[in-house]
């Protein structure tokens, strides 16, 4: 493996004279970097860490505590640091059947991302609600779903970045260099073509999961060809998170859409392996998950909703009454507008429940499987269908409106 | 055809050298969607390797998918001594590299044959980081 280049500053780094915690952290992305080729670093401008702590454990919360312990030199982070949801709602981690020990773990999670700086967001629509991307901008951003958006249609430049590597970007105010920071791994690898354009949020979804399967790899670039229209923000979140979750992508480009593809010579080489894509496809892959009879859950999360999904979410609930729970997941930046317009509580009144700052599939949701007995779950969500089918669940895809009416009748028909 | 002595170079690599037995299939692997980490096994029903123990094992697979979670996932599943020996992917995302860097745990990826064809389940490997190999003992 060649070593990587650095500069002046971070071979100081590297030599402990900015503290332990920047050096620990530069040690870690040259690991990295180095596996991948990277030849140097680039400086981010923003970092995004995904951290729950189902998935840190009190393993991970030691080691972040390990860090946030240490008050000599640089003991924080150096450009804007955000996290993506984490494992619980505090306000209704009763209601979901979380234990003690997973709310102390989360607190203590919480008091050492705190004390190195990082600003409690809990969020992975960030780009819909703290600050997007701006084109050709590197960022080290954790979340699948964030990622494969700000790569995509923001036009920013960002690797998958898990937890450990967006805190040490964080740390150190840079990334190494490889994979989507460069401009040669950016042109697609895949060429779909699509005479469906979706109008659904669950349709998109599958879309994007039916490309995220033929794609099939992280270094995969797949152009999609055809869809009429703009697309709106909320569509191509569920779009590309889907894409991300079934095919590990974390870009792609939509001719005429996205920046980087106004036409489709720009970013398309010639002679691309070529797909077909239809709507025969996209109800396929949602009928494999259909099973007809009791639900016993409804779920919408996987990203957490915008003010417009809960918006369209209330609308469906008034004068409904649910038979089984109804669970929608939002960030904490949306939650106080969603409760201000009134769509909180239509929601809640027709026996739902909104959640903020977790993700469902984020905050142990084999145990509250197992706690609330809660197997057949219903949502729009084709990346959370995905996810819980390795967490015991029987997930069925539908529309926002057969969820609701799923919510009410306690059955998918 | 033995494939005993064999040697395979492998164009991604990291960690110390280690000595174990091969656990292999051609399949994806994701810490959070095809795993029961407290058991210590497979449990995706889809998966190749359903109800197979990866404890202590070189983990031979196809490619990493999905799932950020990894990155943290391999420290601490490696903190209860529950975690795979190693791993050898014919492609890896960045993740699970990132996660294998902070549990520190061998990983090798990229070579110029499918990995998981050329090696059999069971086989007794060493992989050797520094020098990117992998011998068939």
């Amino acid at each position: 493996m060649t070593a990587m280049k650095l500069n002046d500053e971070e071979q100081d780094m590297l030599a402990g004279k900015l503290g332990p915690v920047a050096q620990q952290a530069l040690r870690h992305q040259i690991m990295v970097g180095e596996f991948f080729g990277a030849e140097d670093f680039v400086p981010v401008t923003q970092a995004h860490i995904m951290a729950d702590t189902e998935s840190l454990g009190e393993a991970g919360v030691q080691w972040l505590e390990g860090l946030a312990a240490n008050r000599e030199g640089r003991t924080g982070v150096c450009i804007p640091t955000i996290t993506d949801p984490r494992g619980t709602d505090f306000a209704k981690a009763a209601y979901l059947g979380q234990t003690s020990s997973m709310i102390e773990l989360e607190r203590r999670a919480i008091d050492a991302f705190v004390k190195l700086g990082v600003t409690m967001t809990d969020t992975c629509i960030n780009y819909q609600t703290v600050q997007a991307p701006i084109r050709n901008e590197h960022v080290a951003f954790g979340d699948t779903g964030v990622v494969i958006y700000s790569n995509s249609v923001c036009g920013a430049y960002s690797n998958f970045e898990g937890g450990p590597s967006a805190l040490s970007a964080g740390l150190t105010g840079r990334t190494p260099r490889y994979g989507f920071h460069l401009a040669e791994q950016r042109r697609a690898t895949v060429h779909v073509r699509t005479d469906f354009t979706p109008q659904t949020l669950n349709d998109w979804g599958a879309l994007g999961a039916v490309v995220g399967r033929i794609a099939g790899n992280y270094w995969a670039v797949p152009v999609i060809e055809g869809i009429e229209g703009a697309p709106r923000s909320d569509q191509l979140k569920h779009f590309g998170a889907a894409m991300a979750s079934f095919g590990s992508i974390a870009l792609f480009h939509m001719v005429g859409v996205t920046p980087e593809a106004d036409r489709l010579a720009d970013i398309a080489p010639a002679g691309l392996p070529s797909h077909r894509v239809g709507r025969d496809e996209v109800k396929a892959l949602q009928a494999s998950y259909h099973k007809d009879g009791k639900v016993d859950v409804v779920v919408f999360s996987a990203p957490q909703l915008s003010l417009y999904e809960l918006r369209d979410l209330a609308a469906l609930c008034d004068n409904r009454r649910f038979s089984v729970p109804l669970l929608a997941v939002t960030s904490p930046q949306v939650k106080p507008d969603s409760d201000r317009m009134g769509y909180t509580a239509r929601i809640e009144n027709a026996g739902g429940i909104v959640l903020s700052g977790m993700c469902f599939y984020q905050s142990y949701a084999r145990e509250i499987a197992e706690a609330k007995g809660w197997k057949r779950l219903v949502t729009n969500s084709a990346k959370l269908v995905n996810i819980l089918g390795g967490y015991g669940y029987q997930p069925m895809l539908g529309s926002m409106e057969a969820c609701v009416d799923a919510a009410v009748s306690g059955r998918m028909e | 055809m033995s494939v005993k002595g064999k040697v395979f170079q492998a164009r991604h690599a990291m960690g110390q050298r280690v000595r174990g037995t091969a656990l292999v299939a051609s399949d994806g692997f994701s810490a959070r969607y095809d795993l029961d980490r407290i058991k210590g096994i497979f449990s995706r029903p889809s998966h190749q390797l359903a109800g197979r123990s990866y404890v202590g094992k070189i983990l031979v697979v196809e490619t990493a998918k999905g799932g950020v979670a990894s990155a943290w996932m391999l420290h601490e599943m490696n903190s209860r001594g529950m975690a795979p020996l190693a791993f050898v992917f014919n492609s890896v995302n960045p993740i699970l590299a990132q996660g294998a860097a902070l549990a520190h745990l061998p990983m090798l990826a990229g070579f110029d044959e499918d990995i998981t064809k050329a090696i059999p389940d069971g086989a007794e490997l060493e992989i050797d980081p520094a020098r990117g190999t992998i011998t068939v003992l």
